[in-house]
């Protein structure tokens, strides 16, 4: 049999100032590059890892480290933009935009149902009924209230 | 971004091999790459963008204006690293750099002095004597010694060990930290580019195969392997290209999703720029 879980990392970059924002690319992903590092930029935000005001590498020094085009990171910072959590100051760089609740809220909704479509690919693969998925659902939440 | 080179219809006949139409523009900010096999064109691509060869038709534009009418000014703003060497293999370091840096007219001999003592050369040594680590590295100084804004160099890596090679794709991230830097360079030691490059420029046979985004071209395409008994007629239009073992296969689509449906437990892997380049070149003939 061959592994199909086997996650290869190619690279991995840890923000110089307070070493707090790390990226990890797997090789074996079907996310694009831009995406997974979207989405880990994002996390490290709604974590607090990165905090508002924050500044975030150039898109050159973000490429390099991670071993990425330029056009990636590019990609990906003005995604980021357009959704509101950074703002590019031209000739500044870019930063982490101030906190905007609603949308946090909303994106943090969206990072679990990612989250829960995984486990429910991974529950249907291994023929786990519904019955038995929502009742280790419970059993987390028994868990927590103990 | 803006458009640092822009060639145009390139056209060279040398009767046993041409170049037919060359089309591409290369971006500003960023490390291009461009690849292909021994004799695919490469290297008369460049010398023709550098007037080291008289082109038959087709317009090169470099930052804007075309070369060959303001081929001083032009060449100011390159730099040049060539495969083979082009030094008179009698005179020292000191003796040739003279000659080079004569014809620039912003030579920084102090950024020449720090390539010097980084690469650990010593200039009264005699090109003649030089390993093919220490004349690239003497390449490379006296390339990125006069505030260049576009590097181009053909196969730089070609003959160097992985260590020296790896330190010439740092020293290349370096530059391009420098505001409006660029490097155009070909290679078929595409493991270098994995590492380095921004855009991906194929030619094969004189013509210019795609021009591309990367981390774009890896992220589209996937190396499927799997088992044997999975392909048939259907499955086998999903790969560009595909080897067959006994039991196995191994082949590159462009079409993942047709793959993960039509073709279940097959493992999906990224690609290498190699395994892409092999795909798109030559009729891709068995061969690995």
């Amino acid at each position: 049999m061959m592994c199909m879980v086997c996650i290869k990392c190619i690279n991995s970059y840890r923000h110089r100032e307070g070493a707090s924002m790390k990226i990890i690319i797997a090789n074996v992903s079907d996310k694009p590059l831009y995406q997974q590092i979207k989405d880990q930029i994002k996390d490290a935000i709604f974590r607090s890892e990165l905090k508002e005001g924050e500044i975030l590498p150039s898109i050159r020094a973000l490429a390099n480290d991670l071993r990425v085009s330029v056009l990636t990171t590019r990609r990906v910072y003005d995604e980021l933009q357009s959704e509101g959590f950074i703002i590019t100051k031209a000739g500044k760089g870019s930063f982490v935009a101030s906190e905007n609740l609603e949308l946090l809220q909303e994106s943090k909704r969206h990072m679990v149902e990612v989250k829960l479509t995984d486990v429910w690919k991974t529950a249907r693969s291994l023929k786990i009924s519904k019955e038995e998925l929502y009742s280790m659902m419970d059993l987390l939440f028994e868990e927590e209230d103990e | 971004m803006n458009n640092i080179l822009e060639v145009n219809g390139l056209k060279k006949d040398f009767g046993s091999f041409c170049l037919d139409n060359v089309s591409f523009s290369l971006q500003e900010g960023c490390i291009t790459g461009f690849i292909g096999i021994n004799g695919a064109g490469k290297t008369t691509t460049i010398k023709s963008i550098l007037g080291l060869v008289l082109k038959d038709a087709g317009s090169i534009k470099l930052f804007g204006k075309e070369i060959s009418e303001n081929e001083r000014e032009m060449k100011n703003r390159i730099g040049v690293v060539l495969d083979e060497g082009y030094f008179y293999e009698d005179m020292t370091m000191m003796e040739m750099k003279r000659i080079i840096a004569a014809s620039y007219s912003n030579w920084d001999e102090s950024v020449f002095k720090g390539y010097i003592s980084r690469f650990k050369l010593i200039l009264n040594q005699k090109i003649s004597t030089l390993s093919k680590g220490m004349r690239m590295k003497y390449s490379i100084a006296l390339a990125l010694s006069h505030h260049a804004d576009l590097l181009i160099m053909d196969e730089p890596t070609s003959g160097l060990d992985p260590l020296v090679r790896n330190e010439l794709m740092d020293i290349l991230l370096e530059f391009m930290r420098g505001k409006g830097k660029s490097v155009f360079f070909s290679t078929h030691i595409t493991s270098d580019l994995d590492k380095v490059a921004d855009v991906l420029l194929l030619i094969d046979e004189g013509k210019i195969v795609f021009s591309e985004e990367k981390d774009m071209i890896l992220d589209t395409h996937g190396l499927v392997k799997g088992d044997r008994a999975l392909l048939n007629e259907q499955t086998r239009k999903l790969f560009l290209s595909l080897n067959e073992t006994e039991y196995s296969f191994e082949g590159v689509t462009n079409k993942k999703t047709a793959v993960r449906q039509q073709m279940s437990g097959v493992l999906i892997e990224r690609p290498t720029i190699e395994d892409i380049m092999l795909t798109y070149v030559g009729g891709n003939e068995d061969v690995i």
